[in-house]
């Protein structure tokens, strides 16, 4: 019922190359669906057709069971949690003041928008230290990215998509956040879309992992068994991740 | 130095006043401009193929002199005429291009992935505009509105010349004394005035911008609007007209500044009402246009002028004929001719007392035979009206080296003085004729029309305050043009103020 269905979606038709070709994925309600690939395979854009970013040229993307061309976008947009690539809080805006935006926007009264802030402020690990009043600019890369995804959660959307979201973080603070990650998605269990070039971080966050390749999905399955696939362009993927802890937590890249 | 704070000090309540109507042009018109300018701009920015046509016709009103935009705006109804109103509308149109511009370059310099993370929270796009856009092109916004600001009290002193108060009068006034106390007098507060208004809106702009803010984000801005509201109602109570006054008026020179005074102390004298001076308008041209939509009630006019440049008709010499055919004209437009105060004002073609001398010239006829290697310097309205250059000549077969010099007809007399030019066409009563050594030709051929002073009145008026009409007959034939040089001369040459020097001239005559 919460999940994101691409049934043979296009889209970039007027191109040369399509962005997508044909692409077809079913993220069920409660899973982690990772996509990879590399920079231009049209990643990002998979997120912006969920969100009615943009629309198909052809094929149907469906959100709870209902294409996105028959949503009010505003309402489609206040049900899908987006983490942004580079963040995009508001800088004219306090640390609340960015997470309270859904809610507020939403109507909600200012009790229940400070109770939420305050949970999500915990949730994220910023509930100590004054940080609600802080400004965006007077953040760490790690704290901003948290707090996009507090922001993100605010009005707590059944479907959450993530466009790289520990991309800009140094490996430390990058593997520190994605456990984080794992340790809030257990207990949201969100439907969540991310996409990532990283397949390291794939195989550590997602359920399944799909492979997107020239707007194809190559390949399609459940995250670990990726290392084991044969496909020459997937190969070649994972091969770029020299070591992979045997804890799953990731590795570092060469 | 010391003659500048000694003029401040004996001008203190009028340069309070003159000041007091500055400020209120620019904040007014910025305001306006504003709340015009912004939602304009954020439209361009949201569709950009407005943009660029919208920014060139801003452009092009920017490129508009602010002199020649009064001109076109004086035969415009409601919006142009004289006056505050018509000086507010300019100011407007100048004040625009900055604000739509620098609205323009903050909504589109905001942040692409900020806009996006608003779009796909599902924001509306009023409400992207409002919590996230304006915001965050706030300070390019005020930054634009600064510098609106700023240009706004320069042009304001232009204000002067239509008549809508304010700092410029001083230097118009000095311009026309030649007096460069007065036109400083002017000048340094309008200076200051800018500094004032760059600074304050420099400390709203950081403010307003992200760093600025973290304190009471909208307390800077409820600041700026109270002052602008506070300024604005002041002013509307200030400028409202009541029933009971009368409007006087003048021309932009000494003798007209003299004669205003004259009549509205006469009128205030005799009848108790209340009297506007509305001093200083820029040229017969608005005088009569104010006079025949109402903005004023009366001003000194002289007969040949009101003949030929008001009238269109031709050049005559016959002094009764042209006073009975002015009469009938204003009199078929609504307006009185009111019997002549006592002297002609003629055009007096002048050249260095030197010259005179050493080429023993006493008529034109004798000029026109040097003419040919001379410079003439004439005023804008000496060249364009039907009495004027051309006519004269014909009549004396006049030539010069090259083409008479264009300029403003109270910088005339010092260009001859100082041998800039060699003939000039001044005021036969001028008070610098005297002072500078300058000898006045004699019009041996008759060219000139006679330019009898007479107050010109709007019948309506009349009717309304009969006892206005009285007081201006009291006054005819009492100025002979002996007083009328003196009194010039007391002003222009002893930097007596107008007011003064009207107002001892009643007095002795009383």
């Amino acid at each position: 019922m919460d999940g994101v269905d691409f049934r043979q979606v296009s889209f970039g038709h007027a191109r040369e190359r399509p962005i997508l070709d044909g692409f077809s994925l079913t993220v069920e309600g409660g899973e982690t669906v990772a996509l990879v690939g590399a920079s231009g395979a049209g990643k990002t854009t998979v997120l912006k057709l969920v969100n009615r970013l943009l629309l198909p040229d052809a094929g149907d993307v469906q959100v709870q069971g209902r294409s996105t061309r028959a949503w009010d976008p505003i309402r489609l947009r206040r049900a899908v949690g987006y983490v942004i690539q580079d963040v995009g809080l508001f800088p004219h805006l306090t640390v609340a003041d960015n997470v309270a935006v859904v809610p507020r926007l939403e109507g909600w009264d200012a009790a229940r928008v400070r109770a939420r802030v305050g949970e999500l402020l915990a949730l994220i690990g910023l509930d100590a230290g004054g940080y609600e009043a802080r400004w965006p600019d007077e953040l760490s890369g790690g704290q901003r990215q948290r707090v996009g995804v507090a922001r993100a959660l605010a009005a707590d959307p059944p479907v959450l998509l993530m466009d790289e979201p520990f991309g800009a973080l140094d490996p430390i603070t990058r593997r520190q956040l994605q456990g984080e990650f794992r340790r809030i998605q257990s207990r949201l269990r969100k439907t969540v879309l991310m996409v990532t070039h990283d397949m390291a971080e794939a195989i550590a966050l997602a359920d399944r992992i799909g492979v997107l390749d020239a707007g194809r999905l190559i390949w399609c399955g459940p995250a670990h068994d990726i290392l084991r696939a044969e496909d020459p362009h997937v190969r070649q993927l994972v091969e770029a991740v020299t070591v992979v802890a045997p804890d799953g937590t990731g590795g570092a890249r060469p | 130095m010391t003659d500048l704070v000694q003029f401040w000090l004996a001008h203190r309540q009028e340069l309070a006043t003159l000041a007091g109507q500055h400020v209120l042009l620019v904040a007014a018109s910025i305001a306006i401009a504003a709340a015009i300018g912004v939602p304009l701009g954020v439209l361009a920015a949201h569709r950009p193929r407005l943009a660029a046509p919208l920014v060139a016709i801003a452009n092009v009103v920017q490129t508009v002199p602010s002199l020649a935009m009064f001109g076109f705006l004086l035969p415009v109804p409601f919006l142009g005429g004289i006056g505050a109103r018509a000086a507010l509308v300019v100011l407007v149109l100048y004040a625009l291009l900055p604000i739509v511009r620098s609205t323009i370059v903050g909504i589109t310099g905001v942040d692409r992935s900020v806009r996006e993370a608003g779009v796909a929270m599902g924001m509306t796009p009023r409400e992207l505009l409002r919590q996230v856009e304006l915001p965050l092109a706030l300070p390019a916004i005020v930054a634009g509105i600064r510098v609106a600001a700023v240009v706004g009290v320069g042009s304001a002193t232009i204000a002067a010349a239509i008549g809508a108060g304010g700092l410029g009068q001083y230097i118009y006034r000095g311009l026309s004394m030649v007096d460069t106390t007065v036109i400083l007098a002017g000048a340094i507060p309008a200076a200051l005035l800018a500094l004032l208004v760059d600074g304050g809106l420099w400390w709203l702009e950081r403010r307003l911008s992200p760093r600025g803010r973290r304190r009471s984000p909208r307390a800077a801005l409820a600041t700026a609007a109270a002052i602008v509201a506070l300024l604005l109602a002041g002013g509307a109570a200030m400028t409202a007209r009541s029933a009971d006054t009368i409007v006087v008026a003048s021309k932009n020179f000494t003798e007209q500044l003299i004669l205003g005074e004259l009549v509205a102390q006469a009128i205030e004298r005799d009848t108790g009402l209340t009297v506007r001076r509305q001093l200083n308008l820029g040229g017969t041209l608005i005088c009569d246009r104010a006079l025949r939509t109402g903005d004023v009630d009366v001003y000194v006019e002289y007969t040949g002028t009101a003949l030929t440049a008001i009238f269109h008709q031709p050049p005559s010499t016959d002094r009764e004929a042209v006073t009975q055919t002015v009469r009938q004209l204003y009199a078929d437009s609504g307006r009185t001719l009111l019997p002549p105060l006592g002297f002609d004002n003629t055009f007096a073609i002048l050249v260095r007392g030197a010259d005179a001398r050493a080429l023993g010239l006493k008529t034109i006829a004798d000029a026109a035979r040097v003419a040919p290697r001379w410079r003439a310097g004439f005023g804008y309205e000496f060249q364009e009206r039907p009495d004027g250059y051309h006519g004269l000549a014909k009549t004396y077969g006049l030539a010069f080296r090259e083409p008479p010099q264009a300029m403003d007809l109270s910088i005339t007399y010092r260009a001859l003085a100082t041998g800039q030019v060699d003939l000039i066409a001044g005021d036969a009563t001028a008070g610098l004729i005297g002072r500078l050594d300058l000898v006045q030709l004699e019009d041996n051929r008759h060219y000139f029309p006679p330019y009898d002073a007479v107050p010109v009145a709007r019948a309506e008026t009349l009717l309304r305050f009969p006892q206005v009409r009285t007081t201006l007959q009291r006054l005819a034939g009492r100025i002979s043009a002996v007083d009328m040089r003196a009194m010039n001369d007391a002003v222009d040459g002893h930097r007596e103020s107008p007011e003064s020097v009207a107002q001892r001239f009643l007095d002795r005559r009383r």
